[in-house]
């Protein structure tokens, strides 16, 4: 569902996978990590990048962001391509990788598209510390805030640029559960109120069913053996692709404890080779997705 | 619960089943313990918010992260756990100061022992007296400001040139793959040349005057100075670095945002490292040509038999190169506090 711009931000633009691989030269050889992702994201869809680690999750947002190059094939923002560190989109790292010697005002300063004046710039970080909860500890340093706060001002930074795309690699990961419930919330507000594109690399299917409208499990191609489990197996195949594209029913926000995304879950985490634990105790799994009421 | 409960130390005793009682008591306590328990008397505090009517009001005191809004909040402690532990001893100013003082205080009457009981002779080990009378003696000829004066000039022009140097062709090695294959093995060499095998070549080339003292302490500041800017810039943080090219920094605009703001504390360790590197240097220079300064004092009292010049000679550099470096160590922590 391509929302429209309503506030200052940029209007989101479509992000285009072409063929993407990418090898990473070895001693023994180059090692392919990414092999031959297609993939389309709409203009302000959030889309959820799942996949085991290693799985090249995280190069894949890195090459859309223009932090990394592909080996093979091409990434196009709105029709052209990526270039190195591309101004249309903004990262959120996995880490807040804030500057300590700058306040939490200062760091999300950092995301300021060059050219901005001194004036429309100080409002707009304010706006932006308003939005991530963060107003009166804008003359903190990152030192003195918590990690969750941390984040929020990487975030805050990312959202500065007022990116067409925004890239999130992981934001949420190294966080405690409950802030980690609030800091998805918390990008659902800012989503609805500066609609982006948001591709996000997560390991967590329940956060991915939470935020995306979409969600790709990347992954070994399931070509010899498909009950391959182990790092053994993903090492002797060639590079990760999509395996699996889910499109998440229902809008945002959804309720966390509901029984259709439960069983979304089940057969999200059952791609990533997870056993479902139902199946081993002779419970049979419906393979349909039950329709409310249920 | 009596109302000895008025000092910290008597919180401890409060048992945690009549905690809340206890708080009553404690809340007349709090106000009376000093600054240094107050933080936690008010952590106490806390735990009785949370403990008490357990619940909303608890969990909502915890959300709260602001740790003066919790101060606010009920005074006193519960269980045993809450009561202040006092600031150590070791963690005190003056006990710094004064530990700091003890052991040249306990060397001062060592010495005066020796000297005067005749354990040993004046010739080999002039009293504190002596060398006090020697240093009065240079003072009132204006020898000793002299001396003073310009080995600490010295000192300060060198280490200003050798270190601004040092900065600069730091920051080029550490910055540019390519300075760093075409400078740092010559300069490394350099650097193993001991101080005292440049004194020759810097006299014939120099002349016995300011310049070749100078150049030499400049020497000696250059190197440490170098050494750490160097590699304070090629180690550099890689991720802020990336997150800093992510949002558009390069070049010029990424060394003074990221590179350089990084690098500061390093290079203040450097500059202080460098300074104490001088005033070694500064005797080298001062020992084999010259007519003032304290390494010249120190050569001359030799020459003439003044052990008691000697002794305060050395004592002064001992003095003037721990207040320099204090005084730089203030502006390290500053630095510290302030960019990292």
């Amino acid at each position: 569902m391509p929302a429209t711009p309503t506030s200052t931000s940029a209007a989101a633009l479509p992000v285009e996978f072409r063929g993407v691989g990418r090898a990473f030269p070895t001693a023994a050889g180059a090692r392919p990590v990414l092999r031959d992702v297609d993939l389309v994201v709409e203009a302000g869809e959030i889309l959820a990048i799942l996949g085991p680690s290693g799985c090249g999750k995280s190069t894949l947002l890195r090459i859309a962001g223009g932090l990394d190059r592909p080996t093979s094939g091409r990434v196009t923002i709105a029709g052209s391509p990526v270039a190195d560190y591309d101004a249309r989109s903004a990262i959120g790292f996995q880490e807040p990788r804030l500057l300590p010697w700058r306040t939490v005002a200062q760091n999300v300063a950092l995301g300021l598209p060059r050219g901005t004046t001194r004036a429309a710039g100080r409002a707009h970080v304010a706006r932006l510390l308003e939005l991530v909860g963060l107003a009166e500890f804008a003359e903190h340093r990152p030192r003195e805030i918590s990690g969750g706060m941390a984040q929020r001002t990487s975030l805050a930074r990312a959202l500065a640029r007022s990116p067409h795309v925004l890239l999130l690699d992981e934001p949420f990961g190294a966080l405690d559960a409950l802030t980690r419930l609030r800091m998805q919330d918390l990008l659902l507000e800012i989503h609805a109120a500066e609609p982006t594109t948001v591709l996000l690399v997560t390991h967590d299917v329940d956060e991915a069913l939470q935020l995306a409208d979409r969600i790709v499990v990347l992954g070994t191609q399931p070509s010899a053996d498909a009950s391959a489990d182990g790092p053994a197996a993903e090492d002797a195949t060639p590079g990760a692709g999509i395996r699996q594209t889910v499109v998440v029913p229902g809008t945002r926000p959804r309720d966390r404890g509901s029984a259709e995304l439960a069983e979304l879950r089940g057969r999200l985490l059952d791609g990533l080779g997870i056993d479902r634990h139902g199946a081993a105790r002779g419970i049979q799994s419906t393979s349909t997705i039950p329709a409310f009421p249920y | 619960m009596t109302a000895d409960a008025s000092r910290g130390d008597a919180l401890t005793s409060t048992d945690p089943g009549t905690g809340r009682a206890g708080a009553e008591d404690g809340r007349a306590g709090v106000t009376s313990v000093d600054r240094q328990s107050n933080a936690p008397v008010a952590d106490g505090g806390l735990a009785v918010a949370a403990a008490g009517p357990f619940g909303v009001s608890g969990i909502d005191r915890r959300e709260a992260s602001d740790p003066r809004t919790a101060s606010t909040g009920g005074a006193g402690p519960t269980g045993p756990s809450a009561g202040a532990p006092r600031r150590r001893l070791v963690d005190r100013r003056w006990f710094r100061v004064a530990g700091g003082a003890l052991l040249p205080l306990v060397l001062l009457v060592a010495w005066q022992l020796a000297s005067t009981s005749g354990a040993v002779p004046v010739s080999m080990l002039p009293s504190p007296e002596m060398v006090w009378t020697a240093g009065v003696d240079l003072a009132e000829r204006g020898l000793l400001g002299l001396y003073i004066a310009i080995s600490t000039q010295r000192v300060f022009v060198g280490f200003a040139v050798g270190a601004a140097l040092g900065l600069v062709v730091g920051a080029v090695v550490g910055l540019s793959k390519l300075g760093d294959i075409l400078l740092s093995p010559t300069l490394g060499a350099i650097r193993a040349v001991p101080s005292l095998a440049w004194v020759p070549l810097l006299i014939l080339w120099l002349k016995i005057g300011e310049e070749s003292k100078v150049v030499l302490i400049a020497i000696g500041a250059f190197f440490p100075v170098y050494t750490i800017v160097a590699a304070a810039l090629r180690h550099v943080d890689r991720q802020l670095l990336e997150a800093g090219r992510a949002f558009g920094l390069r070049g010029v605009r990424l060394l003074s945002v990221v590179q350089l703001p990084a690098a500061v504390p390093s290079v203040v360790s450097a500059l202080r490292l460098a300074l104490a590197q001088s005033w070694l240097f500064l005797v080298a220079a001062e020992l084999i040509a010259s007519s003032m300064g304290l390494g010249f004092l120190l050569v001359d009292s030799g020459n003439n038999g003044r052990i008691d010049r000697i002794f305060l000679a050395i004592i002064l550099l001992a003095v003037l190169g721990k207040l320099t470096d204090a005084v730089v160590g203030l502006f390290e922590r500053w630095a510290v506090r302030k960019w990292a």
